[in-house]
């Protein structure tokens, strides 16, 4: 049985189209890479200044990734400087970009960068990927700790406003949309009423499917 | 064509309350030696632009560590506990900026332009204070260039010209910021007869010092 990690990559990598350009976020997105199937030919970018990133194959190399964890590029990748990768990121030639969030709002807005007074990691490149690409993923754990993370309106300090096309969790999927959001897909060990409980955004509630491209066998 | 200098040169012309560019991203292709240079100078109320903070005792890190820096200008300081730790206790300023503002402000000043215009960061904290421009119904945020004093550069393969090129995703920051500053040293993990001409990133022109000896090649 897939954890809810493993729940999350496996079904965003459903996503991810043949020739498809993405950009994985660190933590739980970084984790989808491993759930693209080999004949789906997907590039990943790297902010950093990556087109086509691969894993560490225990190189003498001077390649990392976003996170600075030591990585390899691809046959026919390039290595990029900074302006040219955000050239990529912010001008919309991503085509997807996976990242992970503090609170998700019903209007799509996103807080993942800093909890005044508390946690002040930064933004990175996060603002810049969710203002650029062409569609906005957000993975993560559908509450924090039994506290509600999917929002009427967020709290937190914004990493951008009305950006985030798709969020997926260990429990659904669901889509943001000019009414609203919209509750797509339930992981089968849940029910719909468990999710709208732990969901203090308005979900609309129409045809919901079960949760595709997860494992819930042992 | 560019000078090449030793340590000692190098520390000559530090001074008290200098903007300095750092390349690197979270330590890969950051000029550790001239790091370490600036701290044995013991050179202080610096501001530091650079990707990150580094790491506690690692790139930028250094110079923070040992108090020398007034203020940070970065994109993320989340691998650096003392950073958060020194902005908290208001012994450090830090300004964060977002990754691909900060080095798009700091291309505008290495190209001579004042400031540009970027859609990230409208309607969050980061637009506090700054100028909203429409244009074609499209809102974007006024973001002033950003030089400094000195660029430090890594990650560098130099030639006996000066060109430089730049080894995998050691690249980075480097190439913006060696075109940003009024003097710009680099720090080569080696040094050849020649670039190819057409495999040239920064040309010579932009590089000012290179540091050469007393560290291994």
């Amino acid at each position: 049985m897939m954890n809810d990690k493993q729940v999350i990559a496996s079904r965003i990598a459903l996503e991810l189209k043949d020739g498809d350009l993405v950009n994985l976020g660190i933590g739980i997105p970084t984790l989808v890479a491993n759930y693209v199937p080999e004949n789906k030919k997907v590039v990943f970018q790297s902010e950093n200044g990556i087109i086509g990133l691969g894993p560490d194959k225990g190189e003498d190399n001077y390649i990392v990734n976003a996170g600075g964890i030591k990585a390899s590029i691809v046959q026919g990748g390039a290595f990029i400087d900074t302006a040219t990768s955000f050239t990529f990121i912010r001008g919309g030639h991503i085509d997807i970009t996976v990242l992970g969030a503090l609170e998700v709002d019903q209007e799509g807005s996103i807080a993942s960068w800093i909890i005044p007074g508390k946690l002040v990691p930064g933004m990175g490149g996060a603002m810049d990927l969710v203002t650029g690409a062409k569609k906005v993923i957000i993975a993560m754990r559908h509450t924090n700790k039994g506290r509600e993370k999917i929002l009427k309106k967020c709290r937190l300090p914004l990493t951008a406003y009305n950006q985030a096309n798709l969020i997926v969790t260990e429990m659904a999927v669901m889509e943001v949309k000019k009414d609203g959001l919209h509750l797509l897909e339930v992981n089968p060990i849940y029910t719909i009423e468990d999710v709208v409980k732990a969901t203090e955004a308005d979900l609309i509630i129409g045809d919901v499917k079960e949760m595709r491209g997860i494992n819930n066998e042992n | 064509m560019a000078n090449f200098i030793k340590a000692e040169k190098f520390k000559s012309i530090l001074r008290d309350g200098m903007s300095i560019h750092v390349g690197g991203f979270l330590t890969n292709g950051s000029p550790e030696l001239l790091i370490d240079l600036v701290v044995e100078s013991g050179v202080k109320d610096l501001t530091i632009i650079c990707n990150d903070g580094g790491y506690e005792g690692n790139g930028v890190g250094k110079m923070v560590d040992s108090n020398q820096v007034k203020k940070l200008i970065a994109s993320h300081i989340g691998t650096n506990p003392n950073v958060g730790k020194l902005m908290n206790e208001n012994k450090l300023e830090v300004e964060l900026v977002p990754q691909g503002t900060l080095v798009e402000r700091i291309r505008a000043y290495g190209a001579g332009l004042g400031g540009i215009l970027t859609p990230t960061g409208v309607n969050t904290i980061v637009a506090e204070g700054k100028k909203v421009i429409e244009i074609k119904d499209k809102e974007y945020l006024l973001e002033e260039a950003l030089g400094a004093d000195i660029a430090l550069i890594g990650g560098a393969i130099a030639d006996n010209f000066g060109n430089l090129k730049y080894i995998q995703t050691m690249r980075n920051f480097n190439p913006m910021m060696a075109t940003a500053a009024k003097i710009v040293v680099v720090e080569p993990i080696k040094i050849i007869e020649e670039i190819d001409p057409e495999n040239v990133v920064t040309p010579h022109p932009f590089v000012d010092y290179i540091l050469v000896g007393d560290y291994d090649e």
